[in-house]
């Protein structure tokens, strides 16, 4: 092979890691929260609400749907998160609110029975849906999002520990994966994002 | 879950399950259809199916669920994918297998391959294979990248092809047999370098990952852990993985390379060392 096939091959090699790069920083709307369009399926699953009743996110169409997981013996993460988004949802627009339907799925069904797991919900905000199913759908549900949960081993008492992510997904109106928001993130930027997306929907 | 369920693959990839199968349907067609001196003995057998199947392992049984959700077993799949397994198969020398199939490609076939070669060359240079090794290891584990592949299928995917390939590459480049007398293949004073030289940035990043103080790789908390793994513990076994067992992989082959050096210094040894090299591991 002679030098100068060298070189173009090692220029065409170049030129390509630099495409591939520069596809991460392209020209997109800008969004506080991380956006992840087209990283994951549609929305999609089949639960139980607090009533008893089978939910779909037929139920919710045209709403920005927001999905977390948790459950309600939960130290830490859980209700900072449900403050959290009690936060940011005060700090929306009320028109832009009602556009909003947040999903808090819990992954112990065991110990989440749908009377705990409302009143647990509606202590933190109105909004805030809960929902939970059998562990089989919850894992079919978490593994489509890329996320797990898992049990620790039950103290005398019967209490154990479940890991769960902390992420909060935001869906559009078509049910559409959008964005990726953590808790770290201030709550005034979090509620921008959500209110443009509810206003995206509309137009 | 019933125990089989353990050997079924998380995230079942159909190419791959393809590329294994047909590397091991390959390597078992030309095994007995090699010439007597240069068939593989059963130890080098033993060394390309443990290689393979413990790549296979981790990336399409349950072990690849965990290493999706705990950062520590996350860097025992990359340590097996980018270390031990591609070492063994280096190892296992599947030289003759590899020419006995080009042999027998068409002629058209080769054509086609000839730009592969090409990057091939270009991705062996020490210097290249060198940096391309240590750089993949910075890059899928710089945070804000690992974010990324590990909640991007396609990237997690891109990530865990692209160690095991680089790993082929690099562990080749050092324990290619032919002897370097020839010419065709690294001297055993560089190959010697180059393992040194790869082993350091891998010390000094396990290191940073143990002693950090704050959660580096957040996207687990992001995505939920396996189990309830302290964060803490999980950051450091990872650390740990990063750290001490790729440095050994590098002694252990500068510790093989010492033995042919010393083996090529004996006289009644040479002869016998060109004369296996020439019937046993050349290509054209």
């Amino acid at each position: 092979m002679s030098a100068s096939r060298h070189t173009t091959t090692l220029a065409a090699f170049l030129l390509g890691l630099a495409m591939l790069l520069s596809g991460c920083s392209g020209e997109k709307p800008h969004w506080n929260g991380k956006d992840i369009s087209g990283v994951m399926p549609d929305l999609e699953f089949e639960l139980r609400s607090v009533q008893g009743d089978t939910v779909t996110p037929g139920d919710s169409a045209g709403q920005v749907r927001i999905l977390f997981f948790g459950y309600t013996s939960c130290p830490d993460v859980c209700p900072t998160t449900l403050a959290y988004l009690h936060q940011v949802l005060e700090k929306m627009p009320a028109e832009a609110r009602q556009d909003v339907t947040a999903l808090f799925i819990s992954v112990d069904p065991k110990r989440d029975t749908p009377e705990r797991l409302g009143s647990y919900v509606s202590y933190f905000d109105s909004h805030i849906v809960g929902l939970t199913g059998s562990e089989d759908r919850l894992r079919k549900l978490a593994k489509r999002y890329r996320t797990t949960f898992g049990y620790g081993d039950a103290d005398n008492d019967g209490n154990y520990a479940v890991s769960h992510s902390s992420a909060i997904y935001v869906f559009d109106g078509k049910g559409r994966i959008r964005l990726l928001l953590k808790q770290d993130m201030p709550q005034q930027q979090a509620a921008e994002d959500l209110t443009r997306l509810a206003r995206q929907d509309l137009s | 879950m019933p125990w089989f369920e353990f050997l079924l693959p998380y995230d079942f990839s159909p190419l791959t399950v393809a590329a294994y199968l047909g590397a091991l349907i390959l390597y078992g067609l030309a095994l007995p259809r090699l010439p007597e001196a240069e068939r593989p003995g059963p130890w080098r057998i033993t060394a390309f199916l443990v290689g393979l199947l413990a790549c296979y392992a981790v990336m399409q049984t349950r072990f690849d669920y965990y290493a999706q959700y705990t950062f520590f077993i996350h860097r025992g799949q990359h340590l097996i994918l980018h270390h031990v397994g591609p070492f063994l198969i280096a190892l296992s020398n599947p030289l003759p297998v590899l020419r006995f199939w080009r042999d027998r490609l068409p002629s058209r076939g080769l054509r086609l391959a000839a730009p592969l070669s090409g990057i091939y060359r270009i991705l062996q240079q020490p210097a290249v294979a060198a940096v391309l090794f240590v750089g993949l290891i910075y890059f899928w584990l710089w945070p804000a990248v690992h974010f990324d592949a590990m909640l991007n299928r396609q990237l997690y995917w891109t990530m865990n092809w692209s160690m095991l390939l680089d790993g082929l590459l690099f562990w080749w480049l050092m324990l290619d047999p032919r002897t370097p007398a020839r010419g065709r293949t690294l001297g055993h004073g560089t190959r010697i370098l180059m393992m040194a030289l790869v082993a350091l940035p891998q010390l000094v990043l396990g290191a940073v990952i143990v002693f950090a103080h704050e959660s580096l790789y957040d996207i687990y908390d992001v995505c939920g852990r396996a189990w309830p793994i302290a964060p803490r513990t999980d950051q450091l076994l990872g650390g740990l993985l990063t750290w001490i067992p790729p440095a050994m992989m590098s002694i252990i082959g500068i510790l093989l390379m010492l033995k042919r050096i010393m083996n090529d210094g004996r006289p009644q040894q040479k002869q016998a060392d060109l004369a296996h090299s020439s019937n046993g591991g050349m290509a054209s």
